[in-house]
């Protein structure tokens, strides 16, 4: 039995009944403000909001970290990276051989680690929130992508969950073939190399054969009507007025705080 | 068996005059000089041998061979006087392999889909979806996921989404050759239930007669050098001797018949291997993932030298999984699996430990799917990879295994080209190669023809008279009778062994 990878693990939830159209824009026009200034004000009170928002998602603090732990990680880096290389404005606050820590770097740090995890989280949110068949239904019915691309794309995105399969059976075939993964560190990346191959061929033979499929159920040419239909619910105005609140709310925050560092300007 | 109800208005009407298809880069057409006459509502079963361009004549009036840049075509092909890429959604094919025909996540969803690709209208879509459910009885909620259904639940599904688009030609490719016996008798009853409520015609192709004889009314065999070898009720071409001898010839599963195989029924001989013992598992677990659930628990078995043991069970009840970590390439998940000193020689007594040439010698596993260890460009380099490896490279060997499984003149061949037969016959010999006394099979004979079916009970015979140690999980019951070996029974996350 194969697994679904991409399906949302959340259902029934209030953000799951939301458009993903609606969603989309909300996350698009929060991502622009946090673009738009390098300052920890307004990535701040973006990322205060998303974290005051997350019990729509219905999902415990702990579950949330197992998924982005990797996240909170990077994040940790490029603020410690960007407190250690950043310009050394104000007073010292560490000075031990090459670790110099001034104000001004460590706040410069703590903006580059905040936005970062503020400009991920939306995609978290959409992520776990979204099923991938709502998602395409919109994205062909609301925004009108050619539905050639969105119901391909949708097909492709079942088969990459099967890939994580089919590259340990196919390790296994190898093994039991004769070509393992031991030997020198060369005779191990040639056999990578040689299993990477594999997958692909076998991807690209699953690809046909689906295609195939899909192609004797008629799709591919001429119109096509939907069999769910993608609606908009006085629920995605207010998830659209929440990410322009949000967004809005961080400029005019970083402006009166006089943190406010506009990239063009 | 004829069918008393009449035609439906909306079944198709099939004629052919001198058609064939060449595929583009083929040599030889795949389907040549054929004319046929199919009335509509006539339910029609397509033989031949392997090559015969069975798959090609479905693809054809499915209307998927078209385009200049795919191949060429020759004479014509119409379905009630119009091409077939014109009619599009009169005809339905339902494919062999339930895994790649899944197209969406949901149940209800993937039946939508291929009415919503002819512009059906919506609350016609839900409609059409709800009867073709019920017609192929899969009374699942419409939001039911489509990767928690088994494999005859799964091929009821393509059905039911081909319905979806009230074909009035319904074109089935082997639809039950990987399916265990129960998954087999449910996808053929749905069909026997569809086509009684819409009367449309069917054209199925498949290697086992049985399943379907009782239910269509006419049998065509394709001639492998193009044209009709025969063609007639199936009381007079599955019957009549001179057809019948034929249709075995050419690998076809004739009913009540049984293809003669060679060597010996293993144990009548006495052979002298009956003590040395190779394996033995000590309340093995065995389970697919480091933390999944297990699949089997508390396997007690010894395999000895010379034995065949058959694995058996319902889909998904574990014993892909017991045979491979039997076979060296699994952890087990409790218990022991000890490899005797007799099979282990100078290597340690775990099999799951082994380096891969130590267990290419020793173990022998051929996977379902041949493609899957196929590694090389040509079948003399496959052949010759396994013993590489092992650091026995022997000439003689290889040649032999080559000549007894008839790939001699197929040696310079690309592995990917070949057919369902002959890779079969390649990914047993690869294994063979290297001289393991633990030979591992899974599912050997799915979707293979009499021929090769009869070749590869040949071959398990005369290895296991040699004092190879043959392990085959199958659902095939006269291939675990024709082998007489002890069967081990899977179901329910335990396993049983019943002497033969």
């Amino acid at each position: 039995m194969s697994t679904d990878y991409l399906t949302p693990v959340l259902t029934g939830t209030t953000l799951m009944r939301a458009n993903p159209v609606s969603k989309l824009f909300a996350a698009v026009v929060i991502t622009l403000a946090l673009m738009a200034s390098i300052d920890w004000v307004s990535a701040a009170v973006v990322l205060a909001c998303e974290l005051a928002l997350m019990p729509l998602l219905g999902i415990s603090v702990r579950g949330l970290v197992r998924r982005i732990w990797p996240l909170l990680i990077a994040a940790g880096v490029g603020a410690y990276g960007t407190a250690l290389l950043a310009e050394k404005t104000g007073a010292v606050l560490l000075d031990i051989g090459p670790f110099l820590f001034t104000e001004g770097s460590v706040a410069a740090g703590i903006a580059v680690g905040l936005r970062g995890l503020a400009l991920a989280l939306p995609g978290i949110f959409i992520l776990l929130s979204t099923d991938p068949t709502d998602l395409a239904d919109a994205l062909a019915q609301k925004l009108h992508l050619p539905h050639r691309f969105v119901l391909g794309g949708l097909a492709s995105l079942r088969l990459v969950g099967l890939l994580v399969e089919q590259w340990e059976m196919l390790g296994l075939a190898r093994h039991a073939r004769g070509i393992g993964s031991d030997g020198s560190p060369v005779a191990r990346a040639r056999n990578l190399l040689g299993q990477s191959f594999g997958l692909i061929v076998q991807a690209i033979r699953r690809a046909t054969r689906l295609a195939t499929a899909m192609e004797a159920r008629g799709f591919g040419s001429g119109s096509r009507t939907w069999a769910r239909e993608s609606t908009f619910l006085p629920l995605d105005a207010v998830v659209a007025a929440v990410g322009l609140l949000v967004a809005a709310g961080a400029v005019t925050a970083a402006v009166l705080a006089g943190t406010w560092n506009f990239i063009l300007s | 068996m004829t069918p008393a109800n009449a035609p439906s208005p909306g079944a198709v009407h099939i004629r052919t005059r001198g058609w064939g298809w060449r595929h583009a880069g083929r040599r030889a057409f795949a389907a040549r000089h054929l004319d046929l006459e199919i009335q509509p509502g006539e339910r029609v079963l397509l033989l031949g041998a392997s090559g015969a361009g069975k798959s090609t004549v479905l693809h054809g009036l499915a209307g998927l061979l078209g385009s200049q840049d795919e191949g060429e075509q020759e004479g014509e092909l119409l379905l009630d006087g119009a091409h077939p890429a014109a009619a599009r959604g009169r005809a339905g094919l339902v494919l062999q392999d339930p895994e790649t025909q899944v197209v969406l996540a949901r149940v209800g969803d993937e039946v939508a889909f291929a009415a919503e690709n002819l512009a059906v209208p919506r609350e016609e879509i839900w409609r059409r979806v709800g009867r073709a459910l019920d017609d192929v009885g899969l009374g699942l909620p419409l939001d039911h996921p489509t990767t928690a259904l088994s494999g005859g639940q799964k091929q009821r599904l393509a059905l039911a989404a081909v319905l979806a688009m009230e074909p009035g030609l319904l074109l089935l490719d082997e639809p039950t050759a990987n399916l265990d016996p129960d998954g087999v008798l449910e996808v053929r009853d749905a069909v026997v239930r569809v086509l009684e409520r819409t009367g449309a015609t069917l054209v199925v192709v498949e290697h086992r007669v049985a399943v379907w004889a009782d239910v269509v009314d006419r049998v065509i065999v394709l001639d492998a050098t193009g044209g009709v070898l025969a063609d007639g009720p199936p009381a007079t071409v599955l019957v009549q001797e001179g057809t019948r001898t034929r249709l075995a010839a050419a690998g076809v599963w004739v009913p009540g018949w049984q293809p003669a195989v060679g060597g010996t029924m293993p144990g009548s001989s006495g052979s002298g291997y009956g003590d040395g013992v190779l394996l033995s598992a000590h309340g093995l677990g065995v389970a697919r993932t480091r933390r999944g659930p297990a699949a089997v628990e508390d396997l007690d078995l010894t395999v000895r030298a010379g034995e065949a043991l058959g694995i058996t069970g319902p889909n998904g009840a574990g014993k892909s999984t017991a045979a491979l970590t039997l076979g060296g390439l699994l952890r087990p998940r409790a218990g022991r699996l000890d490899a005797s000193p007799l099979l282990a020689g100078t290597a340690g007594s775990d099999p799951f430990r082994w380096r891969s040439a130590q267990l290419v010698r020793r173990i022998g596993t051929v996977f379902q799917e041949p493609e899957h260890q196929f590694l090389t460009a040509t079948v003399a380099d496959e052949l010759a990879f396994g013993p590489r490896q092992a650091g026995t490279a022997e000439a003689t060997r290889t040649a032999s295994v080559a000549e007894r499984l008839r790939l001699t003149h197929l040696l310079q061949a690309n592995p990917f080209t070949l057919s369902g037969g002959e890779k079969r016959r390649l990914s047993v010999a690869t294994m063979l190669a290297t001289a393991p006394r633990v030979l591992v099979l899974d599912e050997p004979t799915f979707g293979q023809d009499a021929g090769t079916w009869a070749e590869l009970v040949t071959l398990l015979r005369e290895l296991v008279d040699d004092g190879v140690a043959v392990l085959s999980v199958t659902h095939d019951a006269e291939f675990i009778a024709a082998l007489g070996g002890t069967t081990l029974h899977i179901s329910g996350g335990a396993g049983r062994l019943v002497s033969r």
